[in-house]
């Protein structure tokens, strides 16, 4: 199976591994082939966090330039910075709410506006399904499910390779069982936004 | 996935596992029974599973306090018959590189594999050293997977070859194996027994001038019979594709030459090494056939396109060698699949599918990691530098060490001056103190300090310098996420253990001057801080406070949380400028905020704010 690609990027924090691990097995339950790359280390305090995949037949989870076939972003900043990953049929699936870099008063570049940033992406990617998660998350019970929001809106992308079910199985095995309540409730609203129709 | 299944899981099980997890599974399924570390990234998770894992497993583990120690440990294991298991971060193994090379020479019983990470691109660390050339330096067979199924795969290979020539194996990995996820089939658990018998035998284990030198005899000996191995091993593959053109490789760069190759569909042969020391002459000769040239794709240094030169060289052949010394490769940082596609471009000469990339005309603001929101080091930053002014001193130099403290780097903290390795900002300073007049205040962390901080602190007292040293301690190995040390009451499998006191060994070099501070108290701080200015010597300051991120750390129990009452902030900016904590913002009208969600209570701005007007409200 020609590989489809996901690129994944954010802050530390906000359950980007996590996520990733939950698409990754999924695939694997389904014996379809994956594989993923993720940075540790300096990464976590406050830096970029991002993740790649190729669900199907490729030896490198490293996605080549313009060739992204989904991206997550948990925050609009990290979408833009993205953007050498992507062309113009990625679909994209972004969280609204910034998070201002802490070194953002020591920079002499401002945090562009959230709005030129989303014209920006919908000019330059495919299909852009922008969404407030840390609000759906904190509405559907803890900020921490932003990430479950973000799933759920991958899951409704078309094209993705996965089924809605096996995501949620294996959703159900990497989260703690008494999160599990708020974690499906933060998917389905994350996955109601970005399913059309 | 519950890290747990690392070890319950059974046979032909599959596992979504990271590499470092993976080479956990392999050495348990090798039936290791002793395994040491000093915590690294890109290595720091195998310690992490193997400490959660370890007692049930029923092999012993430790953090050791540097990695030659950690070396050490598993040598003695070794020669004693068990199967053993170290593993670090490259630059680690430049600390354990002086047992290496001798444990090398008296060889092992049990197997013993040493596996090292390395950091091509520097992602958390000082250098990109390439640590394949220590299996060139110590004489030394190296594996080199590219994925986590191989790499789990490899470490049963490693140990029956290791216990078959009576040698430790190099296991070299980088970033994107150690931190790469995929699908593991996990393979059957061998039993292992737990205690082995150390047979005394000076003449093998003891290389002093006369049995060094039979060692050394016997050790070249065992290097030629692994190179009549690693030519005809598996481990080495060829991929015909029926071209003129081939490809040597090994590791990550292994992946992205296969991508490239089947996307594009280029007609290219590939020989894959993955036991790539001792380099297979044969095999290249064989490979090579009826090639018209070669283009090596290796990460780093030129070290497998030299040993293809020399190759060539000697038996005289036309094949054209295309790599790094003639440019058709970078010379640095890790490849990329556009790299790696381009340097397949230039040496075929097939058109690949160059895209157009989308780009911004946007800047965009970088996310330099930073220190987090109440970090106890921010605060020590900043009684130093006030310190320092109330006194006058200009011009101070701040030696600093490796740890999250070295974020002390970025501005308004200024607390970086020099760097070189673990330990190093107490050998500098001694050095500073004698080649300048100016004043030194240098930061080593607790885990640090255990690892490499005491010879200097001798050397420091003994040759009568001048300094002070700021020892951080947060209590934790907190840059590579959380592991224990010496100074805390738990061991690595989570054991009660004695805790080393730091102003035990600080006292026994005989520092004069020594005070211990809880750096979130900002007035006592400072008044220590100048104290130990004045100091004629080495004067010690340990200022200890836990890491924000440790989790069941005590927290603040009142509910009240911290705010700028705007009647009284005049705006002045001191917290926001002298502390920068990313708790503390602006809003659009300039009128300042701190974020609840991110603030810990830790009161600094509360005490440094000139107006008084930061407090608590419930």
């Amino acid at each position: 199976m020609k590989p489809y690609s996901i690129y994944i990027s954010g802050v530390g924090g906000q359950g980007i591994i996590k996520t990733s691990t939950v698409i990754g097995e999924a695939a694997m339950r389904s014996n379809i082939p994956v594989v993923m790359s993720e940075i540790h280390g300096m990464a976590q305090r406050g830096g970029v966090v991002s993740t790649e995949l190729k669900i199907g037949d490729a030896y490198s989870p490293i996605i080549k330039e313009g060739t992204a076939d989904l991206l997550l972003a948990f925050e609009p900043l990290e979408a833009l910075r993205a953007l050498p990953k992507l062309n113009r049929k990625t679909s994209v699936v972004v969280n609204t709410s910034p998070i201002y870099p802490s070194s953002l008063r020591q920079s002499d570049v401002p945090y562009p506006d959230v709005d030129v940033i989303m014209d920006e992406l919908r000019s330059k990617t495919g299909e852009v399904f922008a969404m407030d998660a840390e609000t759906i998350a904190k509405n559907a019970g803890h900020i921490l499910s932003l990430n479950m929001v973000m799933l759920g809106g991958a899951a409704a992308v078309e094209g993705f390779p996965l089924s809605k079910k096996l995501i949620l199985d294996s959703m159900r095995s990497n989260l703690p069982e008494k999160s599990i309540p708020i974690n499906m409730k933060a998917f389905e609203e994350g996955f109601g936004i970005c399913s059309k129709g | 996935m519950n890290i747990k299944e690392v070890l319950t899981g059974k046979e032909n099980d599959k596992l979504f596992l990271l590499g470092n997890e993976a080479a956990v599974r392999g050495a348990i399924e090798a039936g290791v029974a002793v395994a040491s570390t000093y915590p690294g990234t890109p290595s720091s998770e195998i310690g992490d599973v193997l400490s959660k894992i370890a007692d049930e497993a029923g092999l012993y583990f430790e953090f050791s306090t540097n990695e030659k120690v950690a070396l050490e440990v598993s040598a003695a294991a070794a020669a004693s018959g068990l199967r053993s298991f170290t593993f670090m971060k490259h630059v680690g193994v430049n600390v354990a590189a002086d047992s290496l090379m001798s444990a090398v020479y008296t060889g092992v019983n049990g197997g013993m594999v040493i596996l090292s990470a390395d950091d091509p691109s520097m992602f958390s660390s000082q250098n990109e050293q390439d640590n394949r050339h220590y299996s060139r330096l110590a004489n030394m067979p190296m594996m080199e997977p590219s994925s986590p199924q191989e790499l789990k795969d490899l470490m049963k290979d490693a140990y029956e070859l290791s216990e078959e020539f009576q040698i430790p194996v190099l296991m070299r990995t980088t970033t994107r194996i150690s931190h790469m996820r995929g699908v593991v089939e996990l393979g059957e658990r061998k039993e292992a027994p737990k205690k082995g018998f150390f047979k005394r035998d000076p003449k093998r284990f003891v290389p002093v001038p006369v049995t060094a030198r039979e060692m050394h005899r016997e050790l070249v000996g065992k290097m030629e019979k692994l190179g009549e191995l690693s030519n005809t091993s598996p481990l080495n593959q060829i991929f015909d594709r029926d071209g003129r053109i081939g490809v040597v490789t090994s590791g990550s760069a292994f992946n992205y030459v296969m991508d490239a190759v089947n996307e594009e569909n280029l007609p290219v042969n590939v020989l894959k090494l993955t036991l790539s020391n001792p380099f297979p002459e044969e095999l290249l000769l064989k490979f090579m056939e009826g090639l018209e040239c070669v283009l090596v794709v290796e990460e780093v240094d030129p070290i497998m396109e030299k040993d293809v030169l020399a190759v060539v060289g000697k038996h005289g052949l036309k094949v054209q060698v295309h790599g790094k010394l003639d440019d058709t490769m970078p010379m640095i940082y890790e490849y990329t699949p556009e790299i790696v596609l381009e340097g397949l471009r230039k040496v075929t000469g097939v058109d690949v599918n160059i895209l157009e990339l989308e780009s911004t005309e946007l800047s965009l603001p970088n996310r330099p990691p930073t220190l987090c929101p109440g970090c106890p080091h921010r605060a020590a930053y900043h009684s130093v530098r006030r310190a320092a002014k109330n006194l006058g001193i200009e011009n101070i130099i701040h030696p600093t060490d490796i740890g999250c403290y070295t974020l002390g780097i970025d501005s308004p903290y200024d607390a970086a001056d020099y760097l070189l390795s673990m330990g190093s900002s107490i050998g500098t300073s001694c050095g500073f103190s004698k080649a300048t007049d100016q004043r030194i205040v240098s930061f080593i962390g607790d885990s640090t300090f255990f690892h490499a901080g005491i010879p200097p602190l001798i050397n420091a007292v003994h040759n009568k310098n001048r300094f002070v040293l700021v020892i951080l301690d947060n209590r934790t190995t907190a840059m590579t996420g959380g592991q224990p040390h010496p100074g805390l009451p738990v061991d690595g499998m989570g054991y009660e253990a004695p805790e080393v006191s730091i102003e035990n060994l600080v006292r026994a070099t005989g520092v004069g001057f020594l005070e211990t501070i809880n750096p979130l108290n900002i007035k006592k701080s400072q008044e220590a801080l100048e104290r130990a200015l004045e100091y004629d010597g080495v004067a010690v300051v340990v200022s200890r406070y836990p890491c924000m991120l440790i989790k069941n750390r005590k927290r603040p129990r009142s509910d009240a949380i911290i705010h700028v009452k705007q009647d009284k902030c005049d705006r002045c900016s001191v917290c926001l400028e002298e502390l920068a904590c990313p708790a503390i913002y602006t809003s659009e009208d300039e009128s300042v905020h701190i974020d609840p969600m991110l603030c810990r209570k830790c009161n600094v701005c509360v005490q440094i704010c000139p107006e008084r007007a930061i407090g608590a409200k419930k």
